[in-house]
């Protein structure tokens, strides 16, 4: 252990590193508390087994094989060097070197584990950009994935090359410069070292070039995921655990309108005080469904900040494989994108002024301040294509759940703004008049049961 | 079911017949057959007749919320004002409000599909589709609905049904959780769709269509395992496949997606209870 300008400085990195990070997910998190209260406590057991399948085991990645081994290789290659990162971490700090390899035989597993895992991310995040970028997988285009969106997934795909370039550098300038009495195991790096010079101060230059590299690319890597789709990593845990447990048939309850029809069906039902501020005066009401971004469930905007833009919501989606507007996946993007804009947006590569979206027209300023989630983002084509067919919700490999939002801002339409298309309305008014959904008097009911037991052809 | 109260009696089941088995003459069918199996396994049920109301399906779907609620507290005091327990039903969307949504409103029932009640009588060996028309050579794809499959889980329930009818069962590329919508749900039934490519009824009989001619890539049959049914040629005469249904709206929808590719000739749409009906000579 020797303690040198080096630790000072790895410290001051550090800590800048990780407190930028939790100044950008403190803002982040206070963007989704503004959706509204939802209860999620309670069926701890339920949920921790569900995050345990879903989101740690991976299981509605493997409903298309190619990209769940691929994604499998990336996620399992990235928990499993994140221990050699503890390692470096407490190198940097207190001047060590490979403080680990007290280990002994289990120190040579996990550094030989490392090395094989690396070179299998390289190999898969190059069958990633290839699907990407040269097969053209359908789901990967689309009006909504715009020019920052597709730069996100593929610089996500060139840090990681990076990531895993730093440390074989490290590892084999270390190899190189100690030879066997290095302890660890280093499986691809033995092949390596031919390519690096024989300088022993050229080696340990090399050596620290890599170290470097990889923790201070972590770091940064750290405070882009706020900015980016691959905030997923982190989002997905919470994300899986409060997702709805019940049926997907079953569509919410408003309360508010429960107790509304209660009165009108049982004059004698009292309904619950209004809610009130903490002053005591009467609180404004909300309205029914959702108008923007604070109209949504809390738990409709932490969706908004799992979702990976992968796309096979829309890909399912039977309005958007016969050519409807609809997309779930633009649902969810809009909704992130909106929520960044109303309230601060924490990022610090700001994804909304990327590419033409950044040509500052003062006029579009105007209406950017005054549109809401609904017609601002999403337009009523988009909602009343829905079937609620549940298959985007099925698809979710972290289980969002587009279908709830769209539901939410169906609402806002029709019982905030009549805003129904008028065959839908005429459909209203049969059920309110006749009973049934087509115009057919009550009275027709039974017809069915006439011929019964007539012999029909 | 007033007769029956007035006579001071309770029936073990209420059969919800929902506003399209009651009022469209295509569905209407499907509930007569479902009946003639009530009255052949003698089970003891009524229905509501007159006093029923739509469920306000496509009013929740379609976002409005109050009516749904008017809609759902009418039927729940008509339901509990006769002491009903247990309601079976032929439609997925009367079946998914009453037992997902209606608790919340004060309307607590077993709920059963009739694809899980159909399937029940034939483990109890009640029905045992004998008798009655023969279905041997003959190919059958069963179409999800979203309103039972992913909304509700019951997968298997209808193709258990239809492995008793000795055909030919094939399963579309898109089946079980992955299968396709029909088109008609979340109101969609009561609108035009809106402007895109294609009708989605349409695009999902083509599937279906392409099953039933052996045009799959890989036939399976519903145990997954290669079926061996031979590829027929297309255009040569299959001796009335069969696109199977349990829901009124997909009923419609693959009935006029059959329409637009000009093969009703050759192909039918039919109802579980419809074919377990004439499989058991009920449509006498």
């Amino acid at each position: 252990m020797h303690f040198s300008i080096q630790n000072i400085l790895f410290l001051l990195v550090a800590v800048a590193g990780f407190g930028l990070f939790a100044w950008q997910a403190r803002k982040i998190r206070a963007n989704i508390l503004v959706g509204r209260d939802r209860d999620m406590s309670g069926h701890v057991n339920e949920r921790l087994w569900k995050t345990l399948l879903v989101a740690f085991g991976q299981q509605k990645m493997f409903k298309r094989l190619t990209p769940a081994i691929l994604h499998l290789i990336v996620y399992i290659g990235f928990i499993v060097i994140n221990i050699e990162v503890i390692e470096i971490l407490i190198d940097g700090i207190f001047g060590t070197h490979r403080v680990l390899s007290f280990l002994g035989p289990l120190y040579s597993l996990l550094t030989g584990t490392n090395e094989v895992l690396g070179a299998l991310v390289v190999l898969a995040v190059a069958a990633l950009w290839w699907r990407r970028n040269v097969k053209g997988v359908r789901r990967f285009t689309g009006p909504e994935m715009r020019a920052w969106p597709r730069l996100d997934a593929n610089v996500i795909l060139y840090i990681e090359v990076v990531l895993m370039a730093a440390l074989f550098l490290m590892n084999a300038a270390d190899l190189k410069l100690h030879g066997a009495s290095l302890p660890g195991a280093f499986p691809i790096s033995q092949f390596l070292t031919g390519l690096l010079p024989d300088s022993p101060t050229a080696l340990h230059v090399l050596e620290r070039v890599g170290w470097w590299a990889h923790i201070v690319g972590i770091l940064l890597f750290l405070n882009y995921l706020p900015s980016s789709k691959h905030f997923h990593i982190i989002m997905a845990f919470p994300n899986v655990y409060y997702s709805r447990l019940v049926p997907q048939g079953q569509f919410s309850n408003v309360d508010s309108i429960t107790h509304e029809v209660k009165a009108m069906m049982d004059p004698t039902y009292q309904v619950p005080a209004p809610a009130t501020e903490p002053d005591g005066s009467a609180a404004a009401p909300t309205p029914f469904g959702a108008k923007d971004v604070n109209d949504l469930a809390w738990t409709n905007l932490l969706n908004a900040y799992s979702c990976t833009e992968c796309g096979r919501c829309t890909s399912v989606c039977p309005a958007n494989i016969t050519g409807k507007l609809l997309s779930p996946r633009k649902i969810i993007m809009d909704t992130r994108d909106r929520v960044e804009e109303k309230y601060n947006s924490p990022l610090i590569f700001n994804p909304n002024l990327y590419g033409k979206e950044a040509k500052h027209d003062p006029q579009e300023q105007l209406d950017r301040e005054n549109h809401t989630l609904l017609r601002g983002y999403v337009t009523p084509e988009e909602l009343w294509a829905c079937t609620t067919c549940n298959a985007c919700v099925e698809a979710c490999p972290v289980n969002i759940n587009p279908l709830e939002s769209i539901v939410e801002m169906r609402r806002f339409l029709v019982l905030e703004e009549s805003a129904a298309p008028n065959s839908l309305n005429v459909m209203f008014s049969n059920i309110e008049n006749n009973g049934a959904p087509w115009a057919f008097s009550p009275s027709d009911r039974f017809n069915w049961a006439d011929d019964l037991f007539v012999a029909e052809k | 079911m007033a007769d029956l109260a007035a006579r001071g009696e309770t029936p073990e089941i209420l059969f919800w017949v929902g506003c399209a088995g009651a009022f469209d003459d295509r569905y209407k069918r499907v509930t007569r057959a479902f009946v003639r199996i009530l009255e052949h396994v003698g089970v003891n049920y009524a229905v509501l007749g007159m006093e029923e109301s739509c469920t306000g399906d496509p009013a929740k779907r379609a976002g409005n919320e109050f009516l749904f609620q008017m809609q759902a507290m009418q039927n729940i005091t008509t339901l509990n004002g006769y002491g009903i327990k247990k309601v079976v039903t032929a439609c997925p969307h009367c079946f998914n409000t009453i037992k997902n949504e209606y608790p919340a409103l004060g309307g607590e029932y077993e709920v059963i599909h009739h694809s899980t009640f159909l399937q029940q009588l034939i483990n109890e060996g009640k029905v045992k589709a004998e008798g009655g028309e023969s279905f041997k050579g003959r190919r059958i794809t069963f179409h999800d609905s979203c309103y039972l499959g992913r909304a509700n889980n019951i997968y298997e329930a209808p193709r258990a049904v239809l492995e008793v009818l000795d055909a030919d069962l094939l399963e579309m590329k898109r089946c079980k959780t992955n299968g396709l919508c029909c088109g008609a749900g979340g109101a969609q039934m009561w609108k035009e769709p809106e402007p895109g490519k294609k009708d989605i009824n349409v695009e999902r009989a083509e599937e279906a269509l392409a099953t039933l001619d052996g045009d799959a890539d890989v036939l399976l049959n519903l145990q997954g395992v290669e079926s061996t049914a031979p590829v027929l040629p297309a255009g040569s005469n299959r001796g009335g496949s069969v696109i199977a249904v349990a829901c009124p709206f997909c009923m419609t929808m693959m009935a006029d997606g059959v329409k637009n590719k000009e093969r009703e000739s050759d192909v039918q749409v039919f109802d579980l209870a419809e074919l377990i009906a004439s499989a058991e000579g009920l449509n006498a």
